[in-house]
């Protein structure tokens, strides 16, 4: 059976092209890019190469371009500086929002616990952030706006340039969060007004444990690894040379592609989207417009995505769901509750991201499946049984 | 793998689901706000479980231990039923991720819940203390879950 794969939003397959680039270079540029010797500057050469790639697609300058362990890294790092330095001016407030990554949302609740205070916009039932609540939510007192370029779940896009300008007219440090968008969608900090900005490769065909951060020329930046003077002093540790060289391998490549990929990918989403449109009692989540070209997320009445990931892995589908049970807490995905699914429903979600390796055939092969694992379920479950008899209220 | 072949096994065929029209005792509990509810049918000739169904709202977890209790208790006296535990269901399929045992405690509940709806039904005297914990059973108070 062939294996469909949709969780690309959870992560992505290596391209060949980036493999390659990370091998050859595992064999050929092995030296510490901090030694004097030429094997130690040909490392540095790759990695400085890997640095200018990746700012010409961001339209930045390569001295603004640090690299880390990965988007979480870089998040804890933009949000943790622009606290520091801000604090140091007495400002201790942040504005962020209720559907932040935890990378974000965890950092943020642990500089609650040290005074800070924060303010969680809405995000109502679109999934959209309003700029002018950024724009009302702004004190004298304000460190940091941070903002998600694309939400991880629903795939809503932000409208990061108007936030952005808001930010730069009211002199407040902007960072996004652009794991979900780098890659997916053309960026540009210049234009888009973005202070920080955090990446991670393995979310565009890149590998695992690496990212960026860009922070722009003048925002100062709080180590929060000490031990050497990598990457301009701001992040200690010997670089890995072969997984950035790899990142930048994917960026370039998916830029060189991406606006035919967004259309290809874009057509098979909004198919899905139709497909799925059809099973009674269901919803689809957030702005379908204001959309990542591959994230598609649903809730069905009735059953609990769990049970429907496992359903669907056995047809060979892999997809991704919101439920509690898929993460071993007790509430479901906070993304899904800040657009005001309530727990009933959000309980039966399901999250489908596609890339331009998938094909039209699969699209129709998932709509298929998701129905009748949909029906199979409910045809079991006491809940779709008080639904139908009538004894509990249809939601969706 | 998340799960053993066991659940896996009663997730992919689930025993005994469906429900009973004219059953002795019907018991549900969970709710959907948590995410999972089971609802368990029996059918009791002589204080002998000679049918039984389930129909589950849940995840993996949820629909193997519902699946698992049936097969238990079908045959047996009720008086056996109530003896069933959720560490013998959770045995039974070889184990379960720590953070679903909850559902093998709902699996025991619905068990007990349904015998009490026969006892009370059917106007047998029993002892309170036996159907205590099926006051209890909400994920988002209770530690167990």
């Amino acid at each position: 059976m062939k294996y469909i794969y949709a969780d690309n939003a959870a992560t992505t397959k290596m391209s060949e092209k980036a493999l390659e680039v990370q091998i050859d270079c595992m064999h050929k540029h092995y030296g510490n890019p901090s030694s004097l010797h030429s094997v130690g500057q040909d490392a540095k050469i790759v990695l400085e190469d890997a640095r200018a790639v990746m700012a010409k697609y961001l339209n930045a300058n390569p001295g603004e371009i640090y690299f880390t362990s990965g988007g979480s890294e870089a998040d804890n790092q933009a949000i943790i500086s622009a606290a520091t330095f801000g604090e140091r001016k007495g400002k201790k407030h942040i504005i962020s929002s209720k559907f932040e990554h935890h990378a974000v949302l965890h950092t943020l609740y642990k500089l609650e616990r040290q005074g800070f205070e924060v303010t969680y916009l809405d995000v109502y039932e679109n999934g959209m952030v309003r700029p002018q609540d950024v724009a009302d939510a702004i004190r004298e007192d304000t460190a940091l706006v941070t903002i998600m370029y694309a939400n991880n779940e629903i795939g809503t896009i932000q409208p990061i340039k108007e936030i952005g300008a808001i930010c730069r007219e009211k002199k407040v440090v902007f960072h996004t969060d652009a794991v979900q968008a780098a890659g997916h969608l053309h960026i540009d900090v210049e234009a888009d007004n973005i202070d920080m900005l955090s990446i991670s490769a393995h979310k565009f065909h890149g590998p695992k444990g690496v990212g960026a951060l860009y922070c722009k020329k003048g925002i100062p930046l709080y180590n929060l690894i000490e031990g050497g003077a990598q990457e301009k002093g701001k992040r200690a540790g010997t670089e890995d040379i072969p997984a950035i060289a790899a990142m930048a391998a994917a960026f370039e490549e998916v830029h060189q592609n991406m606006d035919e990929n967004m259309v290809k990918v874009a057509a098979m989403r909004d198919h899905l989207i139709s497909g799925l449109k059809e099973i009674e009692h269901s919803a689809l989540n957030g702005d379908e417009t204001h959309r990542l070209p591959g994230t598609v997320n649903f809730c069905f009445e009735g059953i609990e995505g769990e049970s429907l990931l496992l359903f669907l892995d056995d047809r060979g589908i892999a997809a991704s769901s919101g439920s509690a049970c898929t993460s071993g807490s007790l509430d479901p995905s906070h993304v899904l509750l800040a657009i005001g699914r309530i727990h009933d429903v959000a309980h039966g979600s399901l999250r489908l991201s596609i890339t331009e390796e998938n094909t039209m055939e699969e699209m129709d092969y998932i709509v298929q499946s998701v129905k009748e694992v949909v029906s199979y379920l409910r045809s079991f479950s006491p809940v779709w049984e008080d639904l139908m008899k009538g004894k509990r209220e249809f939601i969706l | 793998m998340l799960y053993s072949e066991k659940v896996m096994d009663h997730l992919r065929n689930p025993r005994n689901v469906g429900e009973i029209e004219d059953a002795d005792g019907i018991g549900e509990v969970g709710n959907a706000k948590c995410g999972d509810i089971m609802k368990m049918y029996l059918k009791i000739d002589a204080g002998i479980i000679t049918d039984v169904k389930f129909k589950t709202f849940g995840c993996g977890s949820a629909i193997a231990t519902s699946s698992i209790a049936t097969e238990m208790i079908k045959g047996k006296s009720v008086v056996e039923a109530l003896e069933l535990t959720n560490k013998s269901v959770v045995e039974a399929l070889d184990g379960l991720p720590s953070y679903k045992i909850h559902c093998s405690v709902l699996a025991e509940e619905a068990v007990k819940a349904a015998v009490k709806d026969y006892y009370d039904k059917n106007g047998i005297s029993y002892n309170p203390k036996l159907f205590s914990a099926l006051e209890t059973s909400c994920c988002h108070e209770e530690g167990e879950c």
